[in-house]
């Protein structure tokens, strides 16, 4: 399996895909700490652009990338492997590889901008984001031979995470706006990996009390190790799920 | 040595393999013949592990397809059309392989050679013709000294010296026992190769018999004139 994670990992690092993700990072992130004299708001517009490039990046990336790895797939499926080896060495291979972009790219300097336990939080949910949307964007690839399909999958989970459901979430609460829901909202937010992500982030920032009373049940819970040790653990469900999804979808794949 | 019973396969509502029972045995050389669409691919394919049957059972040297999968460490295939990752290079898909399986015992690089492929490593899968690619892929084949070759249409777009040379190595590892699985069209290539012959129809197998059986029975000495003999009669 190792070595199949080698090949992999090799032809991931030379598409220059990658490569290119990361300087726009980099210039991204130089860009917001230098537009911004408080390193403090500059997080905060740091946070709220990767949260939206990350998941595209990682799940179109990704997606694509599995499309056009058919023939080596189905070079390997015929060799003495296992065929779990090789999907988790294409999942091993890309969410290494996007988020070592990720931390070359966003993690160091934020590290080095702000060395605090927000940019800390930041980076750690920045690898999460990353990790979670490969395992996605496998179940997406999995799901249909057809590549166009498959792509329009990815792009709308991606819309979906991204854009939908906060809208569905606002919604709700203003249709229920009579019922207290804050309670409802911290479960609904496990979700969705992205929300989790920015809570998580925004309450390290202190700047909760910006989010009314919701914003204090969400303290509450968020703020404590236990909430955070919680939502951690339901990212990793995140992609842990997924993953195993597509994985279960893989073994009994024709090729 | 490999025993396929019942295996039944559909893709959609189209049905691939019906009830399909067979077995082969080391030193026979068996050729699956039939019309296209005949579900021919589909069986070598589940006999890789590549296409999953839907009911059946497929056992490799009593080691079940299904749940192994060391069994094809000891399986050399030749797919009907070869698909390789487009951006590496010959030598790269070698060596990869080679390091994938890591053998001990040394690699049989005789194809290689004799198809002159050496020249031709730095060349990139996705500009090669068709014809080069059978070359690669017979080559991998062969490579790591299987026990048993599966070749899917073998002789298909390459060139009359190229099958020449294909067909003299089919017959040298034939006669050193090895089990030979051959899908072909061109009957009169298959003559001089093969002990067995499998004919399929719509995903059944009509019949299983050797040879010289069939010569016998339709009293015909070349097989392709047996088959045209029989395929006549059962239209009739």
């Amino acid at each position: 399996m190792r070595k199949i994670l080698k090949y992999i990992l090799l032809d991931i690092l030379r598409n220059k895909i990658v490569l290119a993700y990361t300087l726009f990072l980099l210039a991204i992130t130089f860009t917001v700490f230098g537009l911004e004299d408080s390193t403090q708001k500059g997080l905060l517009s740091l946070l709220n652009l990767i949260l939206f490039i990350v998941p595209l990046v990682c799940i179109i990336f990704a997606t694509i990338y599995i499309y056009n790895s058919a023939e080596f797939i189905e070079l390997l499926v015929s060799q003495p492997l296992k065929r779990k080896n090789i999907w988790l060495s294409l999942f091993g291979g890309l969410a290494g590889a996007l988020s070592f972009a990720f931390i070359i790219g966003a993690g160091l300097p934020v590290l080095f901008f702000e060395r605090s336990a927000t940019g800390l939080m930041m980076v750690l949910m920045g690898v999460l984001i990353s990790v979670i949307f490969v395992a996605i964007a496998m179940l997406a690839a999995v799901s249909t031979r057809d590549k166009a399909k498959g792509i329009g999958l990815a792009i709308l989970l991606w819309l979906y995470f991204s854009l939908m459901f906060d809208g569905l979430v606002l919604f709700i609460l203003f249709q229920f706006a009579d019922y207290p829901l804050e309670r409802l909202m911290v479960g609904i937010s496990a979700l969705n990996p992205v929300d989790l992500a920015r809570i998580l982030i925004l309450l390290k920032m202190d700047v909760s009390a910006l989010m009314g009373y919701t914003g204090a049940i969400f303290k509450d819970f968020f703020g404590t190790d236990k909430g955070s040790f919680i939502s951690v653990l339901v990212m990793l469900l995140w992609i842990f799920l997924p993953f195993m999804y597509s994985l279960r979808k893989f073994k009994r794949k024709d090729l | 040595m490999i025993e396929a019973v019942n295996l039944s396969k559909s893709f959609g509502k189209l049905r691939v393999l019906n009830n399909v029972t067979f077995t082969s045995n080391i030193g026979e050389c068996t050729a699956l013949i039939g019309p296209n669409g005949c579900g021919k691919t589909t069986l070598i394919k589940c006999m890789l592990g590549m296409v999953v049957p839907d009911s059946g059972t497929l056992r490799f040297k009593n080691e079940n397809i299904s749940t192994g999968w060391v069994y094809r460490s000891m399986i050399g295939y030749m797919p009907q059309i070869g698909r390789y990752p487009e951006n590496m290079k010959i030598g790269q898909v070698i060596d990869m392989l080679a390091d994938i399986r890591n053998q001990n015992a040394p690699l049989d690089e005789d194809l290689i050679n004799s198809f002159g492929l050496r020249k031709l490593y730095n060349k990139r899968m996705g500009n090669l013709s068709g014809g080069t690619m059978q070359k690669v892929s017979a080559s991998i084949a062969f490579l790591f000294n299987p026990d048993v070759l599966i070749l899917d249409e073998p002789t298909a777009g390459l060139d009359p010296m190229a099958s020449e040379i294909l067909k003299e190595k089919i017959l040298a590892e034939r006669n050193k026992g090895k089990l030979f699985l051959i899908t072909s069209h061109i009957l009169s290539e298959l003559d001089d190769i093969v002990s067995h012959i499998v004919y399929m129809q719509e995903g059944s197998i009509i019949f299983y018999k050797t040879l010289e059986a069939l010569k016998t029975e339709v009293g015909e000495t070349k097989l392709s004139k047996a088959i045209a003999h029989f395929m006549s009669n059962t239209t009739a």
